[in-house]
């Protein structure tokens, strides 16, 4: 195949960036999107000019740190992280445009590469159990239903690439926050800190600067793992219910 | 036989285990061990590299415990380290099945299943561990898989004829590192960890005989740093992607490691690798990376190729009387779970007697059919279905449909730096945990394993051990900017990048990686012989040579610089490289994950030659003159070396 691409390049955080088009040739259907970039990142070397900076790692979809836009969406046209997007979606001759998430609270470190630390500041407000080591009692002391053990599951897939945030036109964690809080809340051992975990993760998400939630559903339909859209308005009951214990 | 190539040191006497009966030496220790008062561990500093299973769980029990720690990770978070790809499982000898499950029976399988070249203390402390890890992870709220009763579930995984392996659907991996990533993270929160993401340690201070220290470059600025601490830790990883394919992540690498052997941490038995069975075999030039099946799926899967050489029908097309479900045949007791080496080697076999299936004839058939018509397709998508659409995604093949077709690649490396009974290097003050160290899997990890090692080592056996180091060296002083130990490394590190800038030649830093990993795949890989190995070792200066000469890194060392990343670690595979080759030509024997052509039982399995070999390979770096090799002798006073048999 032979593709056109456009790509968001930008030197750092402090420098406005633009989108560059190159041409790519021989690309193969079985190539991952990743690979195809790794095949201009080579000519681009041999030319002498910049590789395309981009986040990668594991190169099977659970490690999160792939994070491209693709043609407008969130790790491309398929429901999949973009390093399991493989060139057999596109067809020769395609152009394919290129860019890093966008939101206030990404920003661009380089080209593709975004700053997504707030995502683990929304974590370190609350989304743990505290079980200091050494601590835990007998694993089958406390049984936990099918259903919830299920449910919790569901909600800790979860990989914090952040394709919710950049679906979303509000540039929301609501997606994120609320699969850690519903991941936790819902087991028995989370249930001592089930309070206080909901409130300080969604102030620590406002301070971020992510934007607010109207229910639009593009984080549920861009999230790779499918974490579903309830996963939102459960967060939200539990919320209000803090709010209400917490005040008296 | 000799070789010019390496000498022969002192032998490894004490390695700090205290005597006794196996089952009592991890009390002994802990009691024999200096506690630091609580008061005064807010005084002492720990640097720890890296934040999977075991840096993560390490981190956060020893800010717990009240230290100062110093976290590193070069990922933009510490919740994308490598152990968040583990699929399969962790094992526990929690005996919850009452199919006769014990600590001393998965001392025993461990032992075995390493093919006598761990350390019995060692081993048997992981197994009498494993039950406290379970009991951890469940309170910090990691979804394990449970039965409708609530109870937990297990599975049994390749290699063992018992269910102890517990399970998070396949991504057991992601769960456990996020239980440890949480844990981490409220530490941070506390303030009592210091977290640099982002950051890559590039080597090691080391002032007065002790690890004081850490070179670090923030890959975002591109500033190159110090960082000082009363203690080290290195959580870093293993060294396969030396392989270049490997179903590592592309960023996992060896440079810690290397880096620390090069300041005198001696290197155990480097060529210890573990070939993964059942991995999705590559499509062409432009792979990348390999992706690994997790093996539970060979719990219910039955492997096979057709009986005849050059047989390109389709599967469904082959009659059921002209397949070879080869291992079963081969093995009839353990049939399809067998041990990795044992699988991966016939695999191997299988596909070099031209018998190999799909593009190039390297795969094998991994199929389901029998499995959905005795459990239904429900209950097969229920305990795989992630597995399933992980490989449709990838082959655009659907496996409920047509078998699976896997092969095998480098996963795990069992080798790492030597350390005592304590995770202790041969520096002082430098530990080493997780895959990064060499201590328990011996010759071959069995499955579901490096989970419960990792959080083993970082939630319970260093945070008791580093406390004596600590104890017993209370007032150390304080490491000044300008101590000569400290200018010189900083020089060497900068002087190094600055080198793979100015060469401007003409092959990008990957080439060469591609270059080193295809030999070392060919020589030094699932079979090796004393004529490969030669060759790989004469082959590997002339490309080390050749890529001080025409590597071409773009940009500068002053920014966020992917490709000079890449570069530097490929010079430290580049040497790690060789000492791997030297260590399997020195080893003239067969064991678990190396396979020498040369030593093989009349049925072609591994043969160890236990009078000579019964060692740990322990090498240590002289200044780039001939490695020298220091033996630690092992002795099996529990279980006693015996043929692996699993006929």
């Amino acid at each position: 195949m032979r593709l056109t691409l456009r790509v968001w390049r930008q030197r750092n955080a402090g420098t406005p960036g633009a989108m560059s088009t190159y041409d790519v040739d021989g690309i193969s259907a079985d190539m991952s999107f990743l690979e195809m970039l790794d095949t201009l990142n080579e000519d681009l070397i041999l030319r002498g000019e910049d590789p395309v900076a981009f986040d990668h790692d594991c190169r099977e979809g659970i490690c999160g740190a792939c994070s491209l836009v693709i043609n407008g969406d969130a790790h491309g046209p398929e429901r999949t992280t973009t390093c399991q997007l493989h060139m057999r979606a596109f067809r020769d001759g395609d152009t394919i445009d290129i860019e890093p998430w966008r939101a206030a609270a990404f920003p661009v470190v380089k080209d593709l590469v975004v700053d997504r630390s707030a995502f683990d500041r929304v974590i370190q407000a609350g989304g743990y159990i505290t079980a200091p080591t050494g601590a835990a009692p007998e694993a089958h002391a406390t049984p936990v239903p099918k259903a919830d053990a299920d449910s919790a599951f569901e909600h800790a897939e979860c990989i914090g690439c952040g394709a919710c945030v950049a679906a979303c036109p509000n540039g929301s964690a609501m997606l994120f926050t609320s699969a850690k809080v519903n991941h936790l809340n819902v087991l028995p051992q989370g249930s001592p800190e089930r309070e206080t975990r909901v409130l300080d993760m969604v102030a620590q998400m406002d301070a971020e600067g992510f934007g607010g939630c109207t229910l639009t559903g593009e984080c549920a339909t861009a999230c790779p793992k499918g974490i579903p859209l309830p996963s939102i308005s459960a967060m939200n009951k539990e919320w209000l219910r803090a709010r209400r214990k917490v005040k008296g | 036989m000799t070789f010019p190539d390496h000498r022969v040191g002192e032998p490894i006497a004490d390695t700090k285990a205290p005597a006794g009966p196996v089952a009592e030496r991890w009390d002994t220790r802990r009691f024999q061990a200096k506690l630091v008062n609580p008061a005064n561990r807010r005084k002492h500093r720990i640097i720890v590299v890296g934040t999977g299973l075991a840096g993560g769980s390490a981190g956060a029990t020893l800010a717990e415990q009240g230290y100062q720690v110093v976290q590193f990770c070069f990922q933009d978070s510490p919740r994308r380290a490598h152990s968040i790809a583990a699929q399969g499982g962790i094992n526990a000898a929690k005996n919850y099945r009452n199919d006769g499950d014990s600590i001393h029976r998965l001392f025993y399988d461990t032992v075995k299943g390493g093919d006598f070249r761990a350390r019995e203390s060692n081993v048997h402390r992981l197994a009498q561990i494993s039950v406290e890890i379970i009991d951890q992870c469940v309170a910090q709220g990691v979804p394990f898989a449970r039965e409708y009763g609530g109870l937990l579930d297990t599975r049994s995984f390749g290699g063992v004829q018992v269910s102890r392996t517990f399970y998070a659907r396949g991504q057991t991996g992601q769960q456990l590192l996020l239980g440890a990533y949480q844990a981490l993270s409220r530490q941070i929160a506390a303030g009592n960890v210091e977290m640099h993401a982002r950051t890559e340690m590039l080597d090691l201070v080391v002032v007065d005989g002790r690890a004081r220290g850490i070179v670090a470059r923030d890959l975002i600025t591109g500033e190159i740093s110090t960082h000082y601490a009363d203690a080290v830790v290195l959580a870093t990883g293993g060294y396969g992607n030396v392989f270049y394919l490997s179903t590592n992540a592309m960023n996992s690498n060896a440079t810690a490691v290397w880096r620390a052997h090069r300041r005198g941490a001696y290197f155990a038995n480097p060529c210890f690798t573990q070939i993964h069975p059942t991995c999705i075999p590559r499509t062409g030039d432009h792979q990348s990376k390999l992706t690994l099946m997790s093996e539970s799926l060979r719990n219910d899967g039955r492997i096979w190729v057709p009986r005849a050489k050059g047989d390109t029908r389709p599967a469904a097309d082959i009659p059921e009387d002209e397949r070879d479900y080869y291992l079963e045949r081969i093995y009839p007791s353990f049939g399809n779970l067998v041990p990795r080496d044992i699988a991966s080697r016939a695999a191997k076999n299988v596909c070099d007697e031209g018998r190999g299936v799909g593009p190039g004839g390297e795969g094998v058939y991994l199929d389901f059919a029998d499995a959905i018509r005795r459990m239904g397709r429900a209950a097969v998508e229920e305990k795989y279905g992630n597995l399933f659409d992980m490989y449709e995604r990838i082959t655009a093949e659907n496996p409920y449909e047509v078998p699976m077709r896997i092969y095998p690649a480098v996963h795990y490396t069992m080798g790492g730096l030597w350390v005592d009974y304590d995770l202790q290097t041969t520096v002082p003050g430098l530990f080493a945990i997780g895959e990064a160290n060499f201590s328990d899997h011996g010759a071959n990890r069995l499955g579901a394993s490096a989970l419960m090692q990792g959080l083993a080592d970082g939630y319970f056996v260093l945070p008791a051990t580093v406390n004596d180091y600590l104890a017993r060296h209370p007032h150390a002083e304080p490491v000044a900017d300008d101590h000569p130990a400290v200018r010189e490394v900083l020089a060497e590190t900068e002087d190094r990048l600055n080198l793979l800038l100015a060469v401007d030649g003409d092959r990008t830093p990957d080439s060469f990686h591609r270059e080193l990993g295809t030999l070392m795949w060919e020589y030094c890989g699932m079979a090796r012989t004393e004529e490969g190995l030669r060759k790989a070792l004469r082959r590997i200066p002339e490309i080390r040579e050749e890529f001080w000469n025409r590597v071409k890194v773009p940009g500068t060392g002053a920014e966020f610089n992917q490709s000079l990343e890449k570069a530097n670690r490929v010079v430290d595979y580049l040497e790690l490289a060789e000492l791997m080759c030297l260590d399997a030509l020195h080893r003239a024997e067969s064991c678990g994950g190396h396979f020498r052509e040369e030593h093989r039982t009349p049925d072609g399995e591994a043969a160890r030659r236990d009078e000579e070999f019964a060692y740990v390979a322990a090498w240590e770096f002289d200044g780039g003159g001939a490695p020298v090799l220091h033996k630690e002798d092992l002795t099996f006073e529990y279980v006693h070396p015996t043929q692996r048999s699993y006929a």
